[in-house]
């Protein structure tokens, strides 16, 4: 518990990905079982009891705690787990926290109600930082900054082994994952998992830049659509379905409807797409079902999630990884038309003859609301990881406009004295006013000399500080580089842009004949457009 | 003590500070004045442009070395301990322990005795001269950290946990946002204490407060100004004002770790929010525990409250029987902020 507790410290107020990296490597590498393994579990979100923590906070505070008293403190530092933790009076004790493995071992056993007492002696043995890492603990670690990829990464780095291996592996194992430390340890066989649905570590694109363009023979490439969705694997194995992320992330319960009643046995790639009467729907409208435990029955209606599937890695228990694309395809096709799994459609192959064609497709893709082209060599396996020359990812153009810089914050890091985060309006009008309206934020594509200039430029332009924010004169135009702007009901100026960047700074431009609202609004786009065969 | 008190009848809270009608004096009062007493030479407290002025002496000459031309006219040193007579009321000074040369105000009148304590605080600071109970009817308190969550250890734990990080990170600065007076030299004295014997570097506006500390005979060991530096200062400890931390002056060290001493540091979102990498609880203030302990020992009937949380602290008196109100007196600022 105390060597948990100062990682999970150090990981909350460190601002690098490194540094983080580094963290966890070394618990990793010094904690001994099972402690390694529930603290992984919690930091993967894979931890194996369910704690109702604000229910037994409540309990808690309202037992031993002034109701007024807390109240105010809750108010001020914002979190109740923090201000429990922080409140609770410090006892003078020579028994030192549990480690994390005798926490779930004490309570797995125990009913709901039998929890807050066990958990209050527990806070009694621990200091201010102890008690806050034991509350977040039995809250699955949640908002310390470390994903769970984050922790496989970290974990792979410890045991200098591959990351694809350990997230293969991830499904077939649960905490205190013994077997998986053992075997990065070398002091045990690579865990094998049979008859339970996992992720494969899927393939990845690289972008098509114009140059590989002109090299490359089209004849040996498919083309697809790139869809506007996120990327998934579909996977089903002993009578279980789960859908998993990109970075292996299990989803299924996001997604009922995509999980009930299946009947196939493989593993499928695709994309993830809310689709309404054969039409896939803005991202904006996916955005809606991402990131949720539980779905009511409206939202079901509303946003039925489909997948486009565009591979196979897995059918009827042969693996097909070894086999070429159009092999893959093939088969793929086949099934498909055998098994005709619900919710899911076959992303088409595009019949291209030459590259002027290509061309053409793809400078008209705007019109037809699809993120781009995917272009895949026909003879390649499916390949772990992001590998040179296989599959590319052809985006189409990115809208611009030009937009006043409003607002700038500071960053983290190695750019925590550089004014590097900021915020950009267009014009709007208002009663026959001309005001600017905020209708994004950006904080990359300029090089570190553009920063120094930005900076300085922000510094001598200031009106006001808030914090680390500052409010800056309108005068600096930037053009905003982006994939799409949505509407938005949770931004005041309506509008949502996809994957700001700035394209170019500027200096030159005076900041009345920057783009106005109204001209921002006629890039939204209506529903995409389906049955592009 | 007999019949109902009513400390109201001598002493007042005015637009200007709070004001003693008999002695025809204000305390810490935040616009210029002719007479007044000062706790402490913090800027919220030890404000420009003052006539005649009854302090410390340490407090008088700091307020001449960071006010210059705006240090009262005539200041008049008061030993703490020494009794004087103003107007018709018997004062003197008590310490504080909050930083050099911090007192708190003793006021009798009347068969009346009132403390405005000022800023203060317990834990033990060798660059002060400790805080010492009085007995009274009115207790005048800051609750800067007036709520139950402040809790402060023992500031050498943070120490160590700083030179902790400096072992880990040798090629980076650290560089430490601290109050320019008080806490800046208790950190030094600390760091010095857990015999951490390196050149310190300081930030120029640190200097010349540094060098009074020194006068007065507490130990700081070998300062540096940041500006002689001829390197970037890799593995060495730096102090500036914590509004330098994320500013141009920062980009001057290697890879800056940055850490913050004060007490709001205990708060998560707090060291967050300024994008703080190692967090020192370090406070020159009372955490919730040593408020009521001291207001205890006063053993005082009354309590007014000046500034910080003061909602928790009224109620928190209250409970325990003493007459408490909140004065909400205006132009106190937070601590290190």
């Amino acid at each position: 518990m105390r060597a948990f507790a100062i990682l999970l410290d150090r990981l909350s107020y460190m601002p690098s990905r490194l540094g983080k990296l580094e963290l966890l490597k070394n618990y990793f590498r010094s904690t001994p079982d099972p402690d390694r393994g529930f603290a992984l579990a919690a930091l993967s979100d894979a931890i194996p009891i369910k704690v109702p923590l604000r229910r037994i906070i409540i309990e808690l505070s309202a037992d031993k705690f002034d109701p007024y008293l807390f109240g105010l403190s809750r108010d001020y530092v914002g979190d109740s787990a923090e201000t429990l933790a922080l409140i609770w009076p410090q006892k003078e004790t020579h028994q030192p926290p549990p480690p994390l493995g005798e926490i779930i071992a004490t309570l797995l056993p125990l009913k709901t109600v039998q929890l807050a007492p066990v958990i209050s002696r527990w806070l009694d043995q621990c200091n201010a930082v102890e008690r806050w890492a034991l509350l977040k603990f039995l809250s699955g670690a949640s908002r310390v900054g470390v994903s769970a990829r984050l922790a496989k990464t970290a974990l792979a780095d410890a045991f200098s082994c591959d990351l694809h291996d350990i997230e293969e592996m991830w499904h077939g194992v649960s905490p205190p994952y013994f077997s998986l430390f053992a075997w990065l340890e070398g002091k045990g066989d690579k865990p094998v998992s049979s008859g339970v649905p996992i992720f494969k570590p899927l393939m990845l694109s690289n972008p098509l830049e114009d140059q590989l363009l002109h090299s490359i023979d089209i004849s040996e490439f498919a083309v697809e659509w790139k869809w506007d969705g996120i990327r998934v694997q579909f996977s089903r194995a002993g009578g279980v379905t789960k859908l998993f992320s990109r970075s292996g992330d299990d989803i299924s319960t996001t997604f009922p409807e995509l999980i009930a009643d299946q009947i196939f046995d493989g593993i499928l790639d695709g994309e993830l797409l809310v689709m309404q009467n054969n039409i896939v729907a803005p991202f904006a409208d996916l955005q809606q079902r991402l990131n949720r435990k539980s779905v009511t029955a409206a939202m079901l209606k509303k946003f039925p999630a489909h997948i486009r599937l565009y591979d196979a890695l897995q059918l009827d228990g042969k693996d097909l990884r070894e086999l070429g694309f159009d092999e893959r395809r093939k088969r793929l096709e086949y099934w498909f038309k055998k098994q005709q799994s619900h919710h899911t459609d076959l992303s088409p192959i595009l019949k291209i003859k030459d590259k002027s064609e290509l061309l053409h497709l793809w400078s008209n893709i705007r019109e037809e609301g699809i993120e781009g082209l995917m272009l895949k060599r026909r003879a390649t396996a499916y390949l772990q990881g992001r590998q040179q020359g296989h599959w590319y990812k052809w985006k189409r153009s990115p809208l611009v406009a030009d937009c006043v810089l409003l607002y700038a914050q500071r960053g983290a890091g190695k750019r925590s004295s550089f004014y590097s985060d900021y915020t950009f309006g267009a014009w709007k009008d208002e009663d026959g006013n001309r005001v600017l309206v905020p209708v994004g934020k950006a904080y990359s594509g300029f090089t570190d000399e553009e920063l120094r200039k930005i900076d300085r430029f922000i510094r001598e332009n200031t009106i006001q500080k808030f914090g680390p924010v500052r409010s800056v004169k309108p005068e600096l135009v930037f053009e905003v580089a982006f994939d799409a702007i949505n509407l938005s009901g949770r931004h005041k100026s309506g509008v949502a842009m996809r994957f700001p960047r700035i394209s170019r700074i500027r200096w030159d431009k005076p900041a009345a004949e920057a783009d106005t609202l109204d001209s921002l609004l006629k890039l939204v786009e209506g529903r995409v457009v389906d049955n592009l065969k | 003590m007999a019949g109902v008190k009513n400390f109201e009848s001598w002493i007042r809270p005015q637009p200007a500070g709070l004001f003693c009608i008999p002695g025809n004096f204000y305390i810490d009062p935040i616009l210029p004045v002719e007479r007044a007493i000062i706790t402490h030479a913090h800027s919220d407290h030890a404000r420009p442009g003052m006539d005649a002025i009854l302090a410390t002496s340490e407090t008088l000459n700091i307020m001449k070395i960071r006010l210059g031309d705006g240090a009262p006219q005539r200041p008049h040193p008061l030993k703490l301990g020494e009794n004087i007579k103003i107007g018709d009321v018997e004062v003197s000074l008590s310490p504080a322990g909050h930083i050099l040369g911090s007192a708190q105000v003793v006021m009798s009148y009347d068969g009346q005795r009132a403390v405005v304590s000022g800023d203060y605080k317990r834990s033990s600071d060798a660059t002060c001269t400790p805080f010492e109970v009085v007995n009274c009817d009115l207790f005048v308190t800051e609750a800067t950290f007036g709520l139950p969550i402040f809790s402060f250890g023992d500031a050498t734990q943070e120490i160590r946990k700083l030179l902790n990080s400096v072992e880990m990170f040798p090629e980076r600065t650290h560089q430490i946002g601290v109050y320019g007076l008080g806490k800046c030299q208790r950190v030094i004295s600390l760091l010095r204490a857990a015999n951490y014997d390196r050149p310190i570097w300081l930030h120029g506006a640190m200097r010349a407060t540094c060098d009074y500390y020194t006068r007065c005979g507490i130990q700081l060991g070998d300062l540096k100004p940041v500006s002689e530096a001829s390197s970037k200062l890799r593995g060495e400890i730096v102090l500036g004002p914590p509004s330098a931390l994320g500013e141009i002056w920062s980009r001057r060290f290697e890879d800056p770790v940055n850490c913050l001493a004060s007490g709001w540091m205990q708060v998560r979102g707090r060291a967050r929010q300024r994008n703080i990498e190692l967090p020192m609880v370090i406070s020159d203030h009372s955490d919730w525990s040593e408020l009521l302990k001291t207001i205890d020992e006063t053993g005082a009937s009354d309590l007014w409250v000046t500034h910080g949380r003061e909602e928790a602290l009224v109620y928190e008196a209250g409970k325990r029987g003493i007459n408490a109100k909140a004065l909400s007196l205006v132009g106190r600022e937070d601590e290190a902020e």
